[in-house]
């Protein structure tokens, strides 16, 4: 089976960082024209292992090779000139730029000095063709969707030399048909011979498109496996290391509930076009799952809900009082939560500390000028620390060294410090792995257990059933219904959110 | 020792003491104290008096820059609190009245603050950048002590006056604990409130602050209404030194010399993160370079040139990629690095900004 000489060969790949070994003697190769996953938990070594393939980390040991040479990348630039590119999660391109002037960015074609639009349009255009895209190269980039970036970003990395490609959780952002025609491109580079590593924590995703599976686990390797000989409980005990810890089941409350019972009650909520006269009725104690396609509205509500945008129209009532929710410190102060889909740039506050941004939101509650003392704000830090597990268990440790799932604790930890009536969670479990996944949905179920009530977001339907008592379903900015999640299976959800609606007669 | 080096304070204090050493060394009269009738004299005692406009402004710049923001109005601030100080006391009866000043200064020091009430409305409330915002105040300002003044130099013989930038308290003078009183209060209310974990909650990320329930609209606002106010008294204390109220002298270019104490002080214009402690530090640093051009006797002509030439040292000194450099290239070169004394490090970054020019032309 290994005839082939591998197109890239990483041997005895050793990354320390100070007290830490993060990568520690990891081997690792890729074929040429194979599509190749990297799977681990979160801090298991797989962002080390790629920064270090495409020359962002230099290890303290180890041996790069590609088609046979030796290679040392000390930076991004060396990798990309040897045929590594990657593709990020948060696509690095500029907003402001043609879709062609993206592609050739650094490496205009020129004329007489000159950069020659005409010739760089049409030499987009063929790029863009060659990979079957239909996308105009004068649009503005920042006019295209994400999926659109994201291919192009592609198409630019396959307009040089290109024999690695490195896609880092490409399809965390992408609705169904955006990820099909992502993996068509793929499946066109894979019969180019291009290497790809496609790193990604939907199973379902690795299993299509992926020939080859390297899993790590704690900084080391565990193997290497083809997809097709590797059962996926296998591929999750191996990531885990143990029994993969399950979602405990709850008791749930099925009944639709009363208007006049609910913590939470929400009518004809319209915000701008991106949601209009949404009615939500929540219990207390009770997690509605929010169900729907990216821009079908899921966040838009999460968000009128509280208090982050401004009602266009319609009427918020707690505990059947009429509140106006006009910022997020009013919901806040009405024990109303919002944590965003977007961590990074909505949610923490990278440069702090753990302890610093568990106390946040609870310190701007008090106001500046009744100070939490260092000694208090330490102590609620570490009993939330301890609590949810947040690993590494040093509470002032920067909080953007924090692998996603340890991110997403602390965001809750910091919500969760305000001791809040009512939680919206927008996509809390995006980007991380399964055991962080597993452990986050059994906290939900735990907080709803103790009276707290939930409205939780997922692209994943799934997860949407297995945590939401009911599961309303968003299409186009509407609620198109509400139901028991004991009703609805992945299929019939499936098609509640996917259903085109009817032209009206 | 490796504490020490990893304190963020470490370079921008060693850079400050090798500047006193160095111009110590070359003309000992650099350093010289000395006490006449119970009162200390000389050029240290002299950086400490004249660093008081400048600190007062570099504190508010440093508030400032932590929200991610910059105020290009302070020097005109100045000019305007000093128009406003001076017209009052030349138009009293007795301008040696200490009440009469006191009233001036009160009054000065409250339109300083109006303007900062100003900049920070277009900053935080209409969302202007902050460098526009504070560029409208900047330009217009020295127009409005201009009309103040009716387009002349007010000089006023005012004794209560001339006492805040030249008067003495016990042995040292009175500007200098006029400063060390704002560094104090500004430090108390940022550090022992939360206000300086908020700003800087705010500078670094605005939008996840406000998803916390920071109120960073209010922090913000009271950033520039704090430098405002900041820059009024220094431009009472700068008045007080010359005797009049110049509106296109009075703190001419001080809104650059402040960014550039604070980012001495290693407070990063990216906002988030500061220190006022850095800050003095940098003030002091700006001073004493002032003051050593004319020890040093530098011609006029070249002590821009000699000025600029030195903050770059100061500045590849405390850069962390040059330290980087530095550490490869030592341990490259000797086994035991950290051995050496610290004059021996000065010179290899002098070495290593070389090393870096080469760089740059390679």
């Amino acid at each position: 089976m290994d005839q082939a000489q591998p197109l890239v060969e990483l041997t005895g790949a050793t990354v320390r960082f100070t007290s830490t070994v993060a990568l520690d003697r990891v081997d690792f190769r890729m074929f040429p024209g194979e599509v190749h996953s990297l799977m681990g938990e979160n801090g298991a070594g797989k962002s080390t292992l790629i920064k270090v393939l495409t020359g962002a980390l230099v290890p303290d040991a180890g041996v790069l090779t590609l088609d046979g040479d030796l290679q040392h990348f000390s930076r991004p630039y060396d990798a990309q000139s040897a045929g590594i590119s990657t593709v990020y999660q948060e696509i690095d391109l500029l907003p402001n730029l043609s879709v062609a002037e993206n592609i050739w960015l650094g490496r205009e074609p020129r004329r007489m000095g000159l950069i020659d639009a005409k010739a760089m349009r049409r030499q987009a255009a063929a790029v863009l063709e060659d990979l079957g895209l239909e996308i105009d190269p004068a649009a503005l980039l920042g006019s295209q969707s994400l999926a659109v970036q994201q291919l192009v970003a592609i198409a630019r990395a396959i307009s040089t030399n290109l024999k690695v490609l490195v896609l880092d959780e490409p399809t965390s952002s992408l609705d169904t048909d955006e990820v099909a025609e992502l993996f068509r491109v793929i499946r066109d580079l894979k019969q180019r011979g291009v290497a790809i590593l496609f790193v990604s924590h939907f199973l379902d995703q690795v299993y299509e498109i992926c020939d080859r599976i390297t899993v790590l686990r704690d900084g080391a390797l565990v193997g290497e496996y083809l997809t097709t000989e590797l059962l996926r409980i296998d591929l999750v005990q191996k990531m885990l290391g143990r029994e993969a810890s399950f979602f405990k089941a709850r008791e749930r409350a099925e009944a639709a509930v009363e208007p006049q019972e609910a913590f939470l009650s929400a009518r004809n909520v319209s915000v701008g076009k991106g949601i209009t006269d949404a009615d939500v009725d929540l219990a207390e104690g009770e997690v509605l799952g929010l169900a729907g396609l990216l821009g079908s509205g899921r966040t838009e509500l999460a968000r009128a809900l509280t208090g982050v945008d401004h009602l266009s129209g319609g009427i918020i009532r707690l505990e059947q009082k009429d509140v106006h929710l006009d910022s997020p410190r009013k919901a806040l102060s009405l024990g109303v939560v919002y944590s965003s889909e977007n961590r990074r740039t909505e949610g923490l506050v990278g440069e702090m500390t753990i302890a610093e941004n568990i106390g946040l939101a609870l310190q701007a509650q008090q106001g500046p000028f009744r100070r939490i003392s260092p000694a208090r704000m330490r102590e609620l830090a570490a009993s939330w620390v301890e609590a949810l597990d947040i690993r590494p268990a040093d509470i002032d440790v920067p909080v953007r060294a924090l692998s996603g799932g340890n991110q997403q604790k602390v965001m809750l930890a910091r919500l969760l410090a305000l001791s809040p009536r009512l939680l919206v969670l927008d996509e809390p479990t995006r980007g991380i792995d399964v055991g962080a996944k597993v452990e986050i949905q059994n906290l939900v179920g735990e907080m709803a257990d103790n009276g707290l009530s939930v409205v939780f977001i997922s692209a994943e339907l799934e997860e949407v059933l297995r945590v939401g008592d009911r599961v309303a379903i968003l299409r186009d900015g509407r609620i198109v219904e509400t139901a028991p999640s004991s009703d609805l299976n992945v299929d019939s959800l499936m098609a509640l959110v996917s259903r085109p609606d009817l032209p009206e007669a | 020792m490796k504490a020490l080096t990893k304190h963020r304070l470490f370079w921008p204090a060693t850079a400050l003491i090798t500047l006193l050493v160095v111009n110590t060394v070359a003309n000992p009269n650099f350093a010289k104290v000395t006490v006449q009738d119970g009162q200390l004299y000389g050029n240290p005692i002299n950086i400490l008096r004249e660093s008081a406009p400048l600190m007062l402004v570099a504190l508010g710049m440093t508030i400032v820059i932590a929200t991610r923001g910059i105020d290009l109005s302070v020097g005109a601030v100045m000019a305007v609190s000093g128009a406003v100080a001076l017209t009052i006391i030349d138009r009293a009866d007795d301008s040696n009245r200490v009440t009469v000043v006191a009233i001036a200064i009160v009054v000065a020091v409250l339109v300083a603050l109006v303007l900062g009430v100003w900049n920070g409305f277009l900053v935080s409330v209409l969302g202007i950048q902050p460098i526009i915002a504070t560029l409208v105040l900047m330009l217009a300002g020295r127009g409005a002590a201009l009309l103040i003044t009716d387009g002349f130099i007010t000089t006023v013989n005012s004794d209560p006056l001339s006492y805040i930038a030249s008067g003495y308290l016990l042995i040292l003078p009175f500007a200098f604990f006029v400063w060390v009183a704002a560094v104090v209060i500004v430090g108390l209310v940022e550090r022992r409130t939360a206000l300086g974990m908020l700003t800087e909650a705010v500078g670094i990320n605005p939008e996840a602050s406000r998803l916390a329930g920071v109120r960073s609209r209010g922090i913000v606002w009271s950033a520039y209404v704090l430098s405002g106010t900041l820059a009024g008294i220094a431009g009472v204390i700068y008045a007080s030194n010359i005797k009049a109220a110049d509106a296109n002298a009075a703190g001419y270019l001080i809104e650059l010399y402040a960014i550039l104490a604070v980012v001495l002080g290693g407070t990063s214009l990216m906002g988030g993160k500061f220190s006022i402690a850095g800050t003095v530090i940098g003030v002091l640093t700006v001073q004493a370079l002032d003051s050593a051009i004319l020890f040093l006797g530098v011609p006029p002509a070249q002590s821009p040139v000699f000025f600029a030439a030195v903050v770059i040292l100061v500045v590849l000194l405390q850069s962390p990629r040059v330290h980087r450099w530095g550490r490869s290239l030592g341990s490259s070169v000797r086994r035991t690095p950290q051995e050496a004394p610290p004059e021996v490090d000065d010179d290899r970054d002098a070495d290593r900004a070389e090393n870096v020019q080469k760089e740059a032309v390679r």
